[in-house]
C-alpha cells in the first residue's frame, strides 16, 4: 500500500570510488549540487544590474537579505557583519534545498540524516573555532554561568558542557526530523486519496470512498502549504539558531 | 510477543512525546498572543522570537517522531 520510505532511497548514479572513499554521484549530491547552482544562480541574476529602486527579483533578495542581516545583527550585536556569508549561506541552501524537495520529482537531501549532521558539524566546528579564536582559552568561561554560587559549580559545568555538545545533535535532528516527517506524511495521506477512490469504485455504499478520497486530497493540499511554511521556517531556525550559538561565544564576555 | 506487533506499539508510545510539545505550543502561542493584545505595536518586534520559539519546542515533539520511526523501520 503505501510506502513512505521509499521516496528517501539514495540511488547511486556515477559511482565514483577516491582512495576507497565512497564518493559516486548520488541523487542526493546532484540535487545539493542543483540547489546550490540555483541559489547562485538567483543571486546573480537578480544583482546583474543593481537599482536604487529595485527589480522585483532584486526586491526578493534584498527581503531575504535584510531577514538575515536584522536577526543577525540583533542577536549577535555589531559583528554580525563578518559572519553574514556563513549564515546567509546556511539559510540560503538549506532553504533552496527544502523548497526544491516539495515539487514531487526532485530529492530532498536535507531528509538524509548524512547531509543535515554534517551541515550541523561544520556549523559547530565554526563556533569552536570562533570561540577559541576570539577568547582563546577564555572559551571554557562559556561552561560557566555567571552568578552561580561555588558549590553548585560540579553540578553546573557537566550540565554545560553535555548542553553545548548536544547543539550539533539537535540542529542535525531538528531539520532531519522536520523533512522526514513532512515528506512521510504527504506520502501516506496521498495514498490515502489514491486507496479510498479505488474503494469508491466498487460502487453501492463504497461510492462514500470518493468523499473521503476528496477529503484526503483536500488535506494533502492543506498540508503542503504547511510544509512550504515549514521548509522556509527550518532554514531561517537553523540560521538564527547559529546566529545564537556565536554570540555565545562572540559575546563570551557581556553576557 | 511478535516483533512486528511490539514494533508498531512501540512506535504508538513514542509518539505520546508530542504531548509535551503540544502543550509547549499552545503557552508559547497564547502567551505571545495575550502579549500582542497588549501592546500591538511591539508585536511585529517579537514575531522572529515567536517562530523561533516555535521551532524550538515543535523539534522536541519531533525528535519523538524520528523515535518511533527507528523503531518502526530500523
Amino acid at each position: 500500500m503505501a510506502e513512505p520510505m521509499k521516496q528517501f532511497e539514495v540511488h547511486t548514479i556515477v559511482p565514483l570510488n577516491v582512495a576507497g572513499l565512497d564518493v559516486s554521484i548520488t541523487n542526493s549530491t546532484v540535487w545539493m549540487a542543483i540547489s546550490a547552482t540555483v541559489l547562485a544562480g538567483f543571486f546573480t541574476l537578480a544583482f546583474a544590474r543593481p537599482s536604487v529602486v529595485p527589480s522585483r527579483a532584486q526586491s526578493v533578495g534584498e527581503l531575504l537579505f535584510s531577514l538575515i542581516d536584522d536577526l543577525a545583527h540583533s542577536i549577535i550585536g555589531h559583528e554580525s557583519k563578518s559572519f553574514m556569508p556563513l549564515v546567509f549561506s546556511l539559510f540560503g541552501f538549506i532553504a533552496t534545498m527544502n523548497l526544491l524537495g516539495m515539487f514531487v520529482v526532485p530529492f530532498t537531501p536535507t531528509s538524509q540524516l548524512a547531509v543535515t549532521a554534517t551541515l550541523a558539524l561544520l556549523t559547530i566546528a565554526i563556533v569552536v573555532v570562533v570561540g577559541f579564536w576570539k577568547n582563546g582559552f577564555g572559551f571554557f568561561k562559556l561552561f560557566v554561568p555567571s552568578g552561580v554560587p561555588i558549590a553548585l559549580l560540579p553540578l553546573m559545568v557537566p550540565i554545560e558542557i553535555i548542553s553545548f555538545l548536544v547543539r550539533p545533535l539537535t540542529l542535525a535532528l531538528r531539520l532531519f526530523g522536520n523533512m522526514l516527517g513532512g515528506h512521510v506524511v504527504l506520502n501516506i495521506f496521498g495514498s490515502f486519496v489514491v486507496s479510498l477512490g479505488l474503494l469508491g469504485l466498487a460502487g453501492g455504499v463504497a461510492t462514500l470512498g470518493f468523499l473521503g478520497a476528496g477529503v484526503a486530497l483536500g488535506s494533502v493540499v492543506a498540508l503542503l502549504a504547511l510544509e512550504f511554511i515549514v521548509a522556509f521556517l527550518q532554514a531561517f531556525v537553523f540560521a538564527a539558531l547559529t546566529c545564537v550559538y556565536l554570540n555565545d561565544v562572540v559575546n563570551l564576555h557581556s553576557h | 510477543m511478535d516483533v512486528h506487533a511490539a514494533k508498531y506499539i512501540g512506535a504508538g508510545l513514542a509518539m505520546l512525546g508530542m504531548i509535551g510539545a503540544g502543550i509547549g505550543l499552545g503557552i508559547l502561542f497564547g502567551n505571545y498572543l495575550s502579549g500582542a493584545l497588549r501592546n500591538p505595536s511591539a508585536a511585529a518586534g517579537e514575531r522572529p522570537m515567536l517562530f523561533l520559539g516555535m521551532a524550538l519546542t515543535e523539534a522536541l515533539g519531533i525528535f519523538a517522531l524520528v523515535i518511533a520511526f527507528i523503531i518502526l523501520f530500523v
